[in-house]
């Protein structure tokens, strides 16, 4: 039954046809992905995961394979019905962060809703934004624009974007590139905050640290899958929180 | 997506570039406000032009005499005595001939009151204040009765009033035309100047009759004044005349001229129309050059927000929602300046009337039609951008630095 996966990834290609030579970015990846996983995509430059990743994320079209997307074969479909899956059934964190300038957090979060099929009345959209702030602990700086918000309030303000039209799947570019660690753990902290609640995220990454908070890590070699198992010793971001704190309270006694 | 929405993130667009937005606008401000403008004026000036040219009389026909040539000097129109008091009463048995009053032209200096003035004393008949759409405001015209006793009446112009009877009523006075006391039976209600810098105040009219026998001792006439039963039979009127003078004359080449009102209506619509065109064809050049800018600075705003555009694309928007969102803002700007191009052309319309008191007048279909021509401009200088803006691949447009 594919409609119990989220993803469901059945021999995916990638050929980019650039000049003389056919660069085979991703070559045959099967791949399934249950409700309620928190699945890392490793993988040096060059493994085909940004590749694997944008098509997982409804942005680009395999050259050859399916890919069903909450029961839905997407590998097939055309640019607007692919923009239509990304608003209803996916929610995209970034590495840098991508959100609008000189735009309200809460405009921010608000934006998804705009281009949603179904129309979101004002009041509603006001609502389910305030609430996804509320959710990554932003509920007090929704008038605040991004140029006032550290990275991390930033990075969290783009996971409330993310979750605003309460996505299938919730997908996170190098989620912690361009945070510090304590900014990474906390921002980690609310992804495994969300998956507890059920919700299914895929991310990619080539930290094995940030790996470790996942549940389950895939890593890509040359477009193919060259292990896929579980997290063994699985870290707790309040946990890992509360260790680096009590270190910089010793080095400040010290 | 819903317009409103797209509305409200062209408005967010363009505030946030208030500067870029005064000066792209610039263009259609400056495009309209000449339209609105130029338009004002021609139109003020052509209903100016128009009135006047009614206010000399409806339907009337001039039948002028012909010129005079006496060796190699050719006198103008009218100064050849070709045209008889015969030929006047013939043209007013003609079936399409409503009245006519054969006139006789002089200029004379007249005294009174112990002033004197020089003025033009005209002959005419009692049909001269219909045929010209004047009024009498006191007293009353000479009739027929004054006509056949060639009468000592004379009915002078508010000008000729002011320059001999200053603070009096000239009623019941005399005034002395080449000696002769001829009596003021009425005034004229005045009309002011005509479309050739006449006052045609300044007059002395008197029956026609008395004209040529005490005045001048003339036996021709100036010309004949004519008026038509209606506008539908002016032109047949006008050729009954020539045909009948041409008859009567029984000359080879026409000794007299017969023009109408209409002639001069559209010589003077066909010379205010070539202006309006003028300055039509430079606004609208300044039009087209407004939505170049437009297009210019949309291209560099596509250009400039290209991660905004892969992220709402990221986010589920269709190629179709961008191509609203920019063309909605090159047709904000086009509009918002159309907009004050109009108040601006109409305020400097409003300015020149009150300050240089010319007509101006602004039709209602031209506040229309600019509107809306600056608005398609928009859209015409706004989808090429946007059109390319929507074509962008969102995985090249989030990666855009």
């Amino acid at each position: 039954m594919q409609t119990t996966h989220v993803i469901k990834l059945d021999e995916i290609h990638k050929t980019y046809h650039t000049g003389e030579v056919d660069v085979h970015a991703v070559r045959g990846v099967s791949l399934e992905i249950l409700p309620g996983e928190f699945v890392a995509i490793m993988g040096s430059s060059g493994s085909g995961k940004s590749t694997l990743m944008n098509m997982i994320g409804a942005l680009d079209r395999p050259t050859g394979g399916h890919y069903w997307l909450d029961g839905i074969d997407i590998s097939t479909l055309d640019r607007d019905a692919l923009a239509d899956i990304r608003n209803e059934k996916i929610g995209f964190v970034f590495q840098g962060f991508n959100l609008l300038s000189r735009t309200s957090a809460l405009e921010n979060v608000e934006m998804p809703m705009l281009y949603h099929r179904h129309r979101i009345l004002a009041h509603e959209q006001f609502e389910r934004a305030t609430h996804a702030l509320a959710l990554v602990g932003l509920g007090d700086r929704s008038d605040h624009h991004p140029n006032q918000l550290s990275g991390g309030q930033q990075q969290r303000v783009a996971i409330a974007r993310a979750l605003v039209n309460r996505p299938a799947l919730l997908l996170a570019d190098e989620p912690t590139g361009n945070l510090d660690s304590q900014t990474s753990i906390e921002v980690m902290g609310v992804f495994q905050k969300l998956n507890n609640q059920g919700i299914t995220i895929v991310m990619v990454t080539h930290e094995l640290d940030v790996a470790r908070y996942t549940k389950r890590m895939v890593i890509l070699r040359d477009g193919k899958i060259l292990t896929d198992e579980a997290v063994a010793d699985r870290l707790n971001a309040e946990q890992e929180l509360g260790k680096l704190k009590q270190a910089q309270q010793a080095v400040q006694l010290a | 997506m819903r317009i409103f929405a797209s509305l409200r993130i062209a408005g967010r667009a363009l505030r946030r570039n208030k500067m870029r937005s005064l000066l792209t606008m610039l263009g259609i401000i400056i495009g309209v406000g000449a339209v609105i403008g130029s338009v004002s004026l021609t139109t003020g000036a052509t209903k100016q032009v128009e009135d006047q040219v009614a206010s000399l009389g409806e339907n009337v026909i001039t039948v002028f005499s012909g010129n005079f040539t006496s060796g190699a000097m050719r006198g103008g129109w009218g100064s050849a005595p070709t045209l008889t008091l015969d030929d006047a009463k013939a043209i007013a048995k003609l079936p399409d001939v409503l009245a006519v009053s054969p006139e006789v032209r002089d200029r004379e200096q007249i005294l009174a009151n112990g002033l004197n003035w020089n003025t033009q004393v005209m002959g005419e008949s009692p049909d001269y204040p219909q045929i010209l759409n004047r009024s009498i405001i006191s007293g009353v015209m000479f009739g027929d009765q004054e006509v056949r006793s060639l009468a000592k009446s004379a009915v002078i112009g508010k000008t000729v009033a002011d320059q001999l009877f200053p603070n009096e009523d000239p009623l019941g006075q005399t005034v002395r035309i080449r000696n002769l006391p001829f009596q003021i039976i009425g005034v004229l209600t005045p009309k002011g100047f005509n479309l050739f810098g006449q006052d045609q105040d300044d007059v002395v009219v008197v029956p026609y009759s008395s004209h040529m026998h005490r005045i001048t001792a003339r036996t021709f006439l100036n010309d004949i004044l004519v008026e038509a039963t209606s506008d539908k039979t002016i032109l047949k009127a006008q050729d009954e005349i020539t045909d009948l003078l041409t008859t009567r004359h029984r000359s080879k080449d026409p000794d007299f001229t017969v023009r109408n009102q209409a002639d001069l209506m559209d010589r003077v619509s066909a010379s205010s129309k070539v202006m309006g065109g003028l300055l039509a064809g430079v606004a609208a050049v300044s039009l087209i050059v407004g939505g170049i800018g437009i297009m210019n600075i949309m291209l560099v705003s596509v250009t400039e927000r290209t991660r905004e555009i892969g992220i709402r694309m990221a986010v589920g928007a269709r190629a179709a929602d961008i191509l609203v969102q920019f063309l909605i803002e090159a047709v904000t700007l086009s509009a918002i300046g159309g907009s004050i191009g109009i108040a601006g052309g109409m305020t400097f319309s409003w300015l020149i009337a009150r300050l240089q008191h010319w007509p101006t007048s602004t039709p209602t279909v031209w506040i229309v039609v600019a509107f809306i021509s600056s608005a398609v401009i928009g859209v015409i200088s706004g989808f090429y951008p946007a059109w390319k803006a929507s074509k962008l691949d969102p995985i090249d447009a989030l990666r855009y630095e």
